[in-house]
């Protein structure tokens, strides 16, 4: 067994190249997706009864849809539609696309919950537009949100290793050509493991230090 | 008319098919405290939201030191950015206060003054330092909004909007979120603030403000402005039957105990 987690070890730059791989998804889907939801979420709760409508098709919609069933669309689907995108570019939209859908109904959660009379001040006293999102309607909505989307950055983590079966090499790809090339699925897959629970552990720590932010000032 | 800070000229405003005021004038000069009283229901604090534009009146005009407000000298409603500009020199206090909650007490204060006014910060930082101490807050000035009473929240509502430099001050039932004890330090501050010539537009029912600091009284039902009078000649002989009845009402109220 230790000889095991020796031969993973000798591997161990194909698993920190994998690791970073998934990072790097995890975090920039993580931000489209965040951002995508700051679109979303004021169209969903618009005036507007078609847009509204279509917002919230889109959110139920997406889900109900298994993640994984997702990207093979992305991936093996939309070339039937003459459109092509190689794993890195299928995968980052896959994972973004899945997740503004979270993103919008955490935001929309957080947004009602918010009462309307500090923002109504911040136009009495000469906010408008950006500057009024930006200063007065933002930070109070992320510190009030931050737990669920630093729970939803946990889930994009997860998901991410679906994307193995587009052969996009991150941590759960990496872990599983060595198991192929070693015969040793113990030693490798735990080791994924572990490594997946340290980065959920850094998301924690974010999520607790917005935490202690929010309580000061509640 | 130089000295004359506010001047609303027939001002009408409905939700729906309810009119909630019609026709309204009066004029606000420099250094003058008009409370606005009348009934819940009886428009008040929809013309105070009016004043700046919060609510956008139907008919009627609305000058700021002769300076129209929504509408520009090209006679098209104000576009976002120009009717901001007009609003950083009406302050407004809130019912339930309208604090920035994610600010502290002194952050709150330079907030806009710094943002929105774009005024230089160690200046605007003095000046909100003062305009604690002036309120007795000095010693919050690093608190969260949420860790206040319902008073200190309101004093901080009022130098927050003290520290916009405001011509104008609108106040919109400041004290009726309060818990009774909580009612005489803020009413404390705005007597200073009368006291010291500051032009203010009060929505309340605390009656005994109303008769000891205003310069002038607006009484207000179903919309319409009743009278407009000395105190003293409004509390003593009202010309109309409503207002009779409402300060009876009122009087009534704190012979029971009530404010």
């Amino acid at each position: 067994m230790i000889h095991d987690f020796g031969i993973v070890w000798s591997e161990r730059d194909l698993l920190l190249t994998g690791l970073g791989n998934t990072t790097i998804l995890s975090v920039l889907s993580a931000v489209a997706a965040l951002l995508i939801g700051f679109v979303l979420t004021p169209a969903w709760m618009s005036k507007q009864r078609w847009l509204a409508g279509t917002v919230r098709g889109f959110v139920d919609g997406m889900r109900c849809v298994p993640f994984l069933l997702f990207a093979y669309i992305v991936y093996y689907g939309l070339p039937s539609l003459g459109i092509r995108l190689d794993n890195w570019t299928s995968g980052l939209v896959a994972l973004t696309i899945y997740n503004a859908a979270y993103m919008a109904e955490i935001l929309r959660g957080a947004w009602t919950a918010q009462p309307r009379e500090p923002i109504e001040a911040g136009v009495a006293f000469g906010f408008s537009n950006i500057a009024l999102f930006r200063r007065i309607v933002l930070p109070p909505l992320l510190l009030a949100a931050g737990p669920v989307i630093g729970n939803q950055m946990i889930q994009i983590i997860k998901d991410s290793a679906f994307l193995t079966i587009i052969a996009l090499p991150e941590l759960t790809h990496a872990a599983s050509s060595i198991q192929s090339r070693h015969y040793v699925p113990f030693a490798a897959f735990i080791t994924a493991v572990f490594l997946y629970w340290g980065l959920c552990l850094v998301i924690e720590a974010g999520v607790s230090s917005i935490d202690r932010l929010a309580a000061a000032r509640r | 008319m130089a000295d004359r800070v506010l001047d609303v000229a027939g001002v009408s405003k409905r939700f729906g098919a309810l009119e909630v005021l019609s026709d309204i004038s009066f004029q606000v000069e420099k250094g003058e405290t008009v409370c606005v009283l009348g009934p819940s229901g009886s428009g008040k604090s929809t013309l105070l939201r009016c004043i700046n534009w919060l609510e956008r009146p139907d008919a009627g005009q609305i000058y700021l030191n002769g300076a129209q407000i929504g509408v520009n000298g090209a006679g098209l409603v104000m576009s976002d950015r120009e009717l901001s500009r007009i609003r950083t020199r009406i302050g407004m206090v809130f019912q339930h206060f309208a604090l920035w909650p994610h600010l502290t007490v002194l952050q709150n204060l330079m907030e806009a003054p710094v943002q929105v006014q774009k005024r230089p910060k160690a200046e605007v930082r003095d000046e909100a330092l003062a305009l604690l101490a002036k309120v007795g807050l000095s010693d919050k000035r690093d608190a969260f909004p949420a860790k206040l009473s319902g008073g200190q929240k309101q004093r901080v509502g009022i130098a927050r909007a003290l520290a916009m430099r405001p011509d104008l001050l609108l106040f919109d039932e400041p004290t009726s979120a309060l818990d009774p004890e909580l009612v005489g330090e803020v009413l404390v501050v705005m007597r200073e603030l009368a006291h010291e010539g500051m032009t203010m537009v009060v929505v309340t029912h605390e009656m005994g403000f109303a008769r000891d600091a205003a310069t002038r009284i607006l009484f207000l039902d179903r919309g319409r402005v009743l009278e407009t009078a000395m105190p003293e000649r409004f509390f003593s002989s009202p010309e109309t039957e409503r207002a009779r009845q409402f300060i009876q009402r009122y009087a009534g109220h704190a012979a029971n105990g009530g404010r």
